[in-house]
């Protein structure tokens, strides 16, 4: 530690990645996947041409090609024309547009629409934008089963009265991975004449993608499928108005102003053509190992609860599991300390697990939902990283377990 | 050893948890979120666990090369600490939250924890040395080097056995200054930060306030020694033993000398206030006795009953028996403002023998 006292040494905190990679299994796909060496090449051939894109000479001219070429691709690849795309710095912000500046440009085009609907497992990037708006526009909540779904009938209520300018679900909930209908919810606001958004940031490369003429408004991020942090994407019709929030030089339609972003999108649509082109093989790669990895635990303790029902609508990338008695926070660790990175897939602020929202709006009290562990699989996980979770499993759930029933 | 090192993002525990590590320990880092409704940022020397404070001891860990977690410990905190701290002003009594918080949470709660996760020792930045010179080489506890710092004060009430799985490793430190140094020089990023004072869990500093808005108001008389009623209150837990500003007397004192809160009576609910000489007592008792070696009556003994109080020269009169629960201390020389609910730390030089809670007087 003699480094430590010596300004010149190099930080001795920076684990060796290669070192840390070998022993380590890496459950929390969920959370930020692991970078594709296609999307960072991507980046840095991009971030090497000269030039501001909306320059008027020839270096602006490449920088605005590399831009639009990325766009197109990324409009080819989800079939859309690239005029639809908004490029955002991620799904939070793309969230933040389709439901704070979407409803108020709805809005101000029909002051009838002085409500939003927002699914009660959402993102807090939608849940807390849409509740924001208050008391200009009301945020309806709409109330979800056991297993996370949205009931039809509830939704249609909600819409009944014709207030409602934008509504929003998650195609795939980031926490327990249930998968919602978005094409029936599209339909019955059709008929009320409501914009519709999902939240596909869990979803992208997991499970297909609606069609798009159902739809008004999509989030999209990097991340989440091996793109740098940075970037993400808004997919938005033309007819949506939007309030300019914020503003600038009025790139992006005047919704999004500031230097537009070549590299970012250029590493985005690398991500995406790999994800899109291995969706299917991995889509059933990851569902095998997730079965491999519920089979794992129910034997390891069989009173673990699975969230979801195994034949409920889901995302196989996710398996959400509550260890009945054992600490979160002490599992975590245990685990992290054997070499599994997992999450208890809740809300966190400054790294505290708290009661997750997600799991309240599925009729889960807070006491049956201690002991929750979200494990999140990727493009890199192998059969290797679930058995180094199994192997860790049961020491871990007993020391948990000891540290839960520590009486207060 | 394993180690679990508290990390509140302050510089003493952020020195602390680096030691620990050079001395090759396998050290953990742990914040200890306290609070449910946490203020983002720090203002000043106030209040604690903030957000700003769990990013400041994560860089700290970053910078010393461990492992780092936030664990929420609000609800341990909130029923052993807070609601204690109420309800010991509710009985008239002047409670110590922060040797109630070191008794219950960070060697009992946190240290459990710790144990059962397979730690061998918890760490913290506490200004006190632990060696092994109790009785027949059990774990010891000290005074720190630096005797303007010293904390031995608050944390002696966690007993040997807690003591034997704990290391301070700012006990020998020169002073303050030299832990603000070396945090500079280890770049640990708070060397700068202020100290904390105050009780964390009131951030605002107004105490009265918070007993108020969670005790509700009960008035009553403000009286002197002889019953003859002088004022009245909102509420006896506005007023602590020693007491001298906001009595809510106008009158004078007939001899214009100044007066004091003598005795809290929340059950008649009367403060009964009176001259200097009333404060000074030279007998102390005491319950909940936590002691590090076996106490004999009439062992000569320092006696402390202030966290940054001077320790008197005292002998022990009585020790708790089955008739009697009370430990009785009689003191060489008069103490002033001795209340109920204060802890009372008796030293040998300096080294720990006991600790306990002082009993209330009757005047």
């Amino acid at each position: 530690m003699v480094s430590a006292l010596d300004p010149a040494a190099p930080d001795p905190a920076v684990p060796d990645p290669e070192e840390s990679a070998q022993r380590r299994a890496y459950l929390d796909h969920a959370a930020t996947t692991v970078l594709r060496p296609a999307a960072a090449e991507a980046y840095l051939r991009a971030a090497a041409v000269r030039g501001n894109p909306s320059a008027m000479h020839a270096s602006g001219r490449a920088a605005r090609t590399v831009l639009d070429d990325a766009l197109e691709e990324i409009g080819e690849l989800l079939g859309v024309p690239r005029s639809w795309l908004i490029m955002t710095s991620g799904g939070t912000e793309a969230d933040n547009l389709a439901l704070r500046a979407a409803p108020l440009g709805v809005l101000a085009q029909d002051p009838a629409r002085t409500a939003v609907a927002v699914c009660a497992t959402d993102h807090p990037a939608v849940l807390a934008t849409a509740r924001s708006l208050a008391p200009t526009i009301e945020a309806r909540e709409l109330a979800v089963d056991a297993a996370g779904l949205l009931d039809a009938g509830a939704v249609e209520q909600v819409l009944a009265d014709g207030a409602v300018g934008v509504l929003s679900a998650a195609l795939v909930n980031n926490e327990t991975g249930a998968r919602q209908d978005v094409a029936a919810l599209a339909a019955a606001a059709r008929r009320h004449g409501t914009l519709v958004h999902t939240d596909a940031v869990q979803a992208l490369g997991h499970v297909d993608l609606p069609a798009l003429e159902d739809l008004d408004l999509m989030s999209l991020t990097g991340h989440k499928i091996g793109a740098p942090v940075g970037v993400g994407v808004l997919v938005a019709r033309p007819e949506v108005p939007f309030a300019a929030l914020s503003t600038g030089g009025g790139q992006q339609r005047g919704v999004r102003s500031g230097t537009l972003d070549g590299p970012h999108a250029a590493a985005f649509a690398a991500a995406l053509r790999e994800v899109l082109a291995e969706r299917a093989e991995q889509a059933g790669r990851l569902r095998e190992l997730a079965a491999r990895m519920r089979e794992g635990i129910a034997r390891i303790d069989p009173e673990a609860r699975f969230t979801l029902p195994e034949d409920s609508p889901q995302s196989g990338h996710i398996v959400h599991v509550v260890f009945p008695g054992a600490d979160s926070d002490a599992l975590l660790f245990l685990l992290d300390e054997r070499g599994v990175d997992s999450s208890a897939g809740s809300a966190c602020s400054a790294g505290v697990t708290q009661h997750s929202p997600v799991l309240a709006a599925m009729g889960m009290d807070a006491a049956r939902s201690r002991g929750a562990l979200r494990l999140s699989l990727g493009w890199t996980s192998t059969a290797e990283d679930v058995d180094l979770l199994l192997a860790a499993l049961p020491e871990s759930l007993r020391r948990a377990r000891a540290v839960g029933a520590l009486a207060r | 050893m394993k180690v679990l090192a508290a990390m509140s993002g302050g510089v003493d525990s952020a020195v602390a948890a680096a030691r620990a590590a050079e001395a090759g320990h396998e050290v953990v880092g742990v914040h200890m979120a306290l609070s449910t409704s946490r203020e983002a940022r720090r203002t000043g020397s106030r209040g604690c666990c903030t957000v700003e404070d769990a990013e400041d001891a994560r860089r700290a860990a970053e910078r010393i090369g461990i492992p780092f977690y936030v664990w929420d410990l609000s609800a341990d905190f909130h029923d052993l600490v807070v609601e204690d701290f109420l309800a010991e002003y509710a009985a008239g009594r002047t409670p110590n939250p922060c040797v109630r918080c070191n008794e219950r949470i960070k060697f009992a709660s946190l240290l459990e924890r710790a144990t059962l996760l397979g730690f061998d020792a918890v760490c913290t930045g506490h200004y006190a040395s632990v060696r092994a010179e109790g009785p027949g080489g059990a774990a010891s506890l000290h005074r720190s080097r630096d005797a303007r710092k010293d904390q031995s004060y608050v944390i002696a009430v966690m007993g040997p056995e807690a003591a034997a799985r704990s290391l301070f490793p700012l006990g020998e430190m020169e002073d303050k200054a030299a832990v603000r140094a070396e945090a500079r020089e280890r770049r640990l990023g708070v060397s700068t930060k202020p100290d904390s004072y105050d009780i964390c869990f009131i951030p605002d500093g107004d105490t009265r306030g918070f007993l108020e808005r969670s005790l509700g108001e009960a008035p009553g008389e403000v009286v002197d020694t002889e019953g003859a009623v002088l004022g009245h209150h909102r509420g006896t837990h506005g007023f602590t033993v020693g007491q001298r500003k906001g009595l809510g007397v106008e009158r004078p004192a007939e001899d214009g000398r100044p007066r004091y809160v003598v005795d809290v009576d929340p059950a008649s609910r009367r403060v009964v206030i009176g001259a200097s000489e009333l404060l000074s007592t030279t007998e102390l008792e005491a319950t909940d006795l936590v002691t590090f070696e076996e106490l004999e009556p009439g062992r000569a003994v320092s006696a402390q009953i202030r966290a940054h109080g001077e320790a008197v020269p005292a002998q022990v009169s009585s020790i708790p028996s089955e008739g009697d629960p009370l430990l009785r201390v009689h003191l060489e020389q008069p103490v002033r403002g001795v209340a109920a609910g204060q802890t009372l730390v008796l030293y040998d030089g300096d080294r720990v023998l006991a600790a306990a809670t002082l009993e209330r007087r009757t005047p």
